[in-house]
């Protein structure tokens, strides 16, 4: 009991470092219909941002934390701005093309500055609590609570305030929005910031919990937010956090229960099916094609 | 059309009188490097190319090497593999042809190696690895011996075994569990022959985890490994992997020390894992503390040339070095198949990395390795293992 107490606290902890990354492809598919390919890599830039702040600017966990979110909201405005608002009118494959190239150039810019795999200092103390033979250490119960906390921000950020009515007008109709007085690009610059942000606080807390990081490190991590996306539900917010903690929850309890070394081929398989019954995602609603 | 073919010809008495100029030195033999001077192992790379700069610069300093009265200096001709398989053929064929070079040394990770052995093979031109240990650098694919391929290393089957034994033996620990890369050969096998071994010595492998090449999260494996409740964690892993996974490990209360391969061999893994990997130990090719005066003298001149210890790399071509010049002497001429010749007939050398000894018939040196603690932030020779 106390070993699959122990394998849940695991699959918290990875599921929410997915589900944070699974929300900015959720947010940004939701308005724009367009998947940011780049997102993984502004991930890596949010982990990278954390390693500079801790060694150069020798920073404390808070204001690492505050840098790291604000860092990766500017570079996914920026990146909207640039690359992708000149293409919105242009072929969906055009703009993911785009973001692909993004991502390649935010990678080699990163590795260009640093070819090494490097090592994140630790910025907490490890402190473990055993509890009835479950062992917890704080940064597994910071890294849970943060997520949560931060999920629980976005989720009163749509669903009460007028910022968010105006992202779920956009997303229910582009075409009518502006027409009733919606400021369409800021609120899909707001959109990117938002959901760059999380990737950022992603970055950090993963650089914390995995401290040695790398330019490529955002691409693995990143196909699986996306996977985790999908399968919650693409464009549903609560569906991405779902998602998230699925993939999460399946990638541990598969290497907990079976031999490990089938824990990709088993925990894809049953995404896989999932997606055959639910061809929309978990909490996906049928989008009916216009003619 | 014209203005293409002048240009062509022209490159081409270009390219000719290239060679010719690299023909007209006399008195030189011409000796290929590999070494992964880029790409994702670049220590390596450069440890091999300065340990052979040394070697060479010792050789020709003395005069160079006598062949039948007449004194020749070695000519090295490096390559860069970039630490990709295709180059690494490709750089193999280039110095074989174009540089005509009568040995190769490198390239060194196994990857490299096995795709260069194959050209060095068929155009049969003597090749030494020195820091290969994957069996099947030597072998053809009928699993018999390659004619023309020699290393200076021992092999993953004496590294699994030599550890097995040494956590029982040693250590005297009866659990183990292991944890390891099944994406890399090298380290799969290592972790199959430990395994193998541990037993046999008595010992019992009460988890036997696997992960993939770029993994971070191992918590459910090692979450596993905690519940089989070991006395020590052998963990075959590349010096990038390590630190995550020893401090996982600490945080779901694991306490037991975890034992390494040569794959931990490089500094850089105490730089990434700090404190958290004080006291482990792992085997390695040579130790540059040793008391042998033959490895201070290298380790001196090392440092002297190039301001840093030489490691385990560094160490080897060197030895791969002293293999070529050894079999050049006996030789008595500057060509592939008279060295080879010498080179197979070794039965004993005696490098910087310890005594060697060469069974008739395979490239493979019988040799012993050293196993390191990490102590204070530092490799610390523990133990000599001897095959």
């Amino acid at each position: 009991m106390t070993y699959l107490i122990q394998q849940i606290l695991n699959a918290l902890q990875l599921g929410s470092i997915y589900a944070l990354i699974a929300l900015g492809y959720t947010m940004v598919y939701g308005i724009l219909r367009m998947i940011n390919f780049a997102h993984g890599d502004f991930f890596m830039v949010g982990a990278f941002l954390c390693l500079i702040s801790v060694t150069v600017l020798g920073l404390p966990f808070i204001p690492t934390l505050i840098i790291a979110m604000i860092g990766v909201a500017a570079l996914g405005v920026a990146t909207e701005r640039i690359a992708y608002k000149p293409l919105r009118q242009a072929p969906r494959v055009s703009a993911i093309i785009t973001a692909l190239g993004v991502g390649i150039f935010l990678e080699n810019f990163t590795l260009a500055l640093s070819p090494y795999p490097k090592h994140v200092p630790p910025l907490i103390e490890t402190v473990n609590w055993t509890l009835g033979g479950v062992t917890v250490s704080n940064l597994q119960v910071i890294i849970i609570v943060l997520s949560l906390a931060l999920m629980a921000v976005l989720h009163y950020i749509v669903q009460h305030t007028r910022t968010g009515i105006a992202m779920r007008a956009i997303s229910f109709d582009m075409g009518t929005a502006p027409l009733m007085g919606v400021p369409v690009n800021s609120i899909i610059s707001v959109t990117f910031a938002l959901g760059s942000c999380l990737g950022g606080a992603a970055g950090m807390l993963y650089a914390m919990a995995y401290p040695i990081i790398d330019p490529y490190m955002g691409i693995m991590i990143g196909w699986k937010a996306f996977i985790s996306a999908v399968v919650g539900g693409i464009g549903n917010i609560r569906g991405a956090v779902l998602g998230g903690f699925i993939l999460g929850g399946t990638e541990i309890l598969v290497a907990a229960f079976l031999p490990s070394t089938y824990r990709d081929v088993v925990a894809f398989t049953i995404l896989l099916v999932l997606l055959i019954f639910r061809p929309y995602g978990i909490l996906g609603k049928p989008t009916a094609g216009k003619v | 059309m014209k203005k293409v073919s002048l240009f062509i010809a022209a490159l081409i008495s270009i390219a000719l009188l290239t060679v010719a100029c690299q023909k007209s030195g006399e008195n030189v033999i011409k000796v290929g490097v590999i070494a992964e001077l880029t790409g994702s192992i670049p220590a390596v790379g450069a440890s091999c190319k300065n340990a052979a700069l040394l070697a060479v610069k010792e050789i020709n300093d003395a005069g160079g090497i006598d062949l039948g009265g007449k004194k020749y200096k070695i000519e090295l001709a490096v390559e860069d593999s970039a630490a990709k398989s295709d180059q690494a053929a490709a750089v193999a064929q280039k110095l074989i042809t174009q540089n005509k070079v009568v040995a190769i040394v490198g390239p060194n990770s196994s990857g490299n190696a096995i795709p260069a052995s194959e050209i060095a093979e068929t155009m049969k031109v003597p090749l030494i690895t020195p820091w290969s240990t994957e069996p099947k650098t030597t072998l053809d694919k009928n699993g018999k011996p390659k004619q023309y391929v020699f290393r200076a290393c021992f092999t993953d089957i004496f590294e699994g075994q030599a550890l097995g034994k040494f956590a029982s033996e040693t250590l005297k620990k009866q659990r183990a569990a292991v944890l390891h890369d099944v994406g890399s050969d090298v380290l799969k096998s290592q972790a199959e022959l430990f395994r193998t071994s541990f037993e046999a010595a008595g010992g019992k492998i009460v988890a036997f985890e696997t992960y993939t090449s770029g993994d971070k999260d191992f918590s459910a494996q090692l979450t596993k490994i905690h519940d089989a409740n070991p006395d020590i964690i052998f963990l075959p892993s590349y010096y990038t992997d390590v630190p995550l996974q020893v401090q996982q490990a600490y945080r779901l209360g694991i306490k037991v020390p975890f034992l390494g391969s040569d794959a931990w061999s490089t500094p850089e893994l105490i730089k990434m894992c700090g404190k958290d990997c004080e006291g482990f130990y792992f085997m390695n090719h040579y130790s540059p503390e040793t008391r042998n005066p033959m490895t201070k003298k290298f380790a001196d001149a090392y440092k002297a040339m190039h301001g840093s210890v030489p490691d385990d790399i560094a160490a080897l071509t060197y030895d791969s070095f002293g293999l070529l010049v050894k079999a050049l002497k006996s030789a008595g001429k500057a060509e592939p198949q008279a060295i080879r010749d010498a080179l197979a007939a070794i039965t004993e050398y005696k490098g910087v990395t310890g005594e060697m000894q060469f069974q008739p018939g395979s490239g493979d040196p019988r040799k012993g390795a050293v196993i390191m603690q990490i102590k204070d932030g530092k490799f610390v020779w523990f133990a000599d293992t001897q095959p």
